[in-house]
Formats: C-alpha cells, structure tokens, sequence
C-alpha cells in the first residue's frame, strides 16, 4: 500500500523560502497572491489494512518526518 | 570533571570542543553515535556540524541515533548536557529542549562574530559571568533562528530560561542585533531543571586569544563551581 504525504509549515511560522520563490515568480511577470513551500515523501508499506497502515504512516509522521512545532501534515491514500 | 563529545557522521566542530574541554582540564572521552553506552560523565556535548548533512531538518537524524538514548536518560539524571549549534538543533529534535531552530530570516549562512548578553547567569553553565556581561562570540550557521509557541516563550522567560540573547556592543538587544531573526533575539536556552543547554554561538571558538578572543571560557570554567 502506497501512501503521500505533505508536509507543510503552520500558517503563523515565516517562509522565507517560500517568500523568495514568490518573490522570483512576480519578477518573471507571472501573478500570484501567496505561496508556501513543503515537503513531499511517498512511502509504500508492506500492509494490506488500511487503518493499520495509517496508523504507521502517521506514526512515522510524529516521530521523524514533521517537526510539529511549525508543521502540518496531510497523509492520502496513493 | 569528565566530559563526553558525541561525534556525528558530519560533526566538524567535536575536535574544537575537544581542545577547549582538555584546556580547561576536564577529562574528555568522544563518543561515536554508534555507541550505546556513554561513559560515567559530568558534561555531555553535542557539538556544532551538519550532522548526516541537515537531510530531513537540520538534527533530526542524529536525534534518532542510538546514543541519543542514553543521552536523554543520563540529562534525565540530573547530567549536564551542552548542546552547541547543530547540538543545540539535535536537541530541540530529541525533545531535550523546546523550540526549533528555523532557517536564518535572511536565507543566508551567517558565519560572524556577534555580540550576546548573559541574561541568567546563576547557572552551572553561567556563574562566573556578570549579570548582562556582553560576549563576542561566534556564529557559524544556516539554521538558527529560534521559534517557539507563545506558551514556552512565557516559561522561557518566567523561570529564567532565556541563557544568552544577541545584542549590539553598548547590550542593546534590538532588531538591528538580531543577526538570523531568533524569536526576541534568543541565542541559548535552558530546559526547566537548567541542566540542559542550547546554543547558537560557538564558545569553543573563544578560548584562545592569539586566534580570537577568551570570552567563551568562563563557560567552561562555570561548570566546576
């Protein structure tokens, strides 16, 4: 089973990253009103459960993949 | 006093912190991440680098290694620990300490002297410095502008947490002193027991003054008080 997961900074912590790829993007005369930048991983597991399987995906999540002082995460079925 | 360095696959500051531990007479061991037993310490370092070169976020990789775990048991003991740039990042990852270290305001590597104001300094790591004493030290890094929520900032400061904050020369700690945009220019903090501390600026970089200058020792020499 496939999984996707997003992984994107809270709305109240700077993207300075983020705000020089809009900055960039508005000097090459394409219009945007904001933009934040994230990660992405897609991860496979050996399960056929789905609930199981969200389960250890989300777990991974907490323990390494976010930092969940600044960031959100969105797990989805691939 | 015996003292531990725990080396990283990417650590470059563990030989420096090495040189200031033994001049300052502790007994200093390194500690490869691979180990899982630390040897009978009174300090523990996690010393400045790029440890497994910032993959993920800068330190969440080393806060998963198997030392990591004795390490928190042993500060769980009571055991001093001393986390210097990106062991100050590793050990807001291990959840030693609050907060994060984002990227620098200005998206730069900021590598400088800059000024930082002793704000506690009733601390084993603080006590041979003066109330708001100002230090030139340096700073070396991509990744050390501190963020935290509001609540831990109203513990940091209530329970005098806050260890060092950047500041001009006259100790005025203002946004034109702030080098990478830290949350109210904090440099260094402490967990709640004190026995824990993070910091950006390099003191082991201090210690010499026919290479910079000796500001960094009184650190060292704090901790046998």
């Amino acid at each position: 089973m496939k999984f996707s997961i997003t992984v994107t900074l809270k709305n109240d912590v700077l993207d300075p990253q983020g705000k020089v790829v809009q900055n960039t993007l508005m000097n090459i005369g394409l219009n945007l009103k904001n933009i934040r930048q994230g990660k992405y991983f897609e991860i496979e597991v050996d399960e056929n459960d789905q609930i199981k399987a969200e389960k250890n995906i989300d777990e991974m999540c907490k323990k390494l993949l976010v930092n969940l002082i600044i960031e959100d995460y969105k797990i989805n079925k691939l | 006093m015996k003292s531990s360095v725990i080396v990283f696959p990417g650590s470059n500051c563990d030989r420096d912190i090495a040189v200031a531990l033994e001049k300052m007479q502790f007994k200093n061991q390194m500690v490869w991440h691979k180990e899982t037993k630390l040897p009978k310490s009174d300090l523990i370092v996690l010393p400045g680098g790029f440890s497994y070169g910032d993959y993920l976020r800068s330190g969440a990789i080393a806060g998963k290694s198997l030392i990591i775990d004795e390490v928190i048991k042993a500060a769980n003991d009571g055991c001093l620990i001393l986390g210097i740039c990106n062991g100050f990042q590793i050990l807001t990852e291990t959840g030693l300490l609050k907060g994060t270290l984002l990227r620098n305001k200005n998206l730069k590597f900021i590598n400088q002297d800059v000024q930082v104001k002793v704000i506690n300094n009733e601390t084993k790591f603080s006590n041979k410095y003066k109330k708001d004493e100002v230090l030139k030290i340096n700073i070396a890094h991509n990744e050390g502008n501190f963020f935290t929520n509001n609540d831990h900032l109203q513990e940091l400061k209530d329970n005098k947490l806050i260890a060092f904050k950047y500041c001009d020369e006259e100790g005025n700690v203002n946004q034109q002193s702030n080098p990478n945009g830290s949350l109210e220019n904090i440099a260094g903090i402490y967990n709640s027991k004190k026995n824990i501390l993070g910091m950006m600026p390099h003191p082991e970089r201090m210690i010499d003054k026919l290479i910079s200058n000796t500001d960094g020792i009184n650190l060292f020499s704090s901790l046998f008080n």
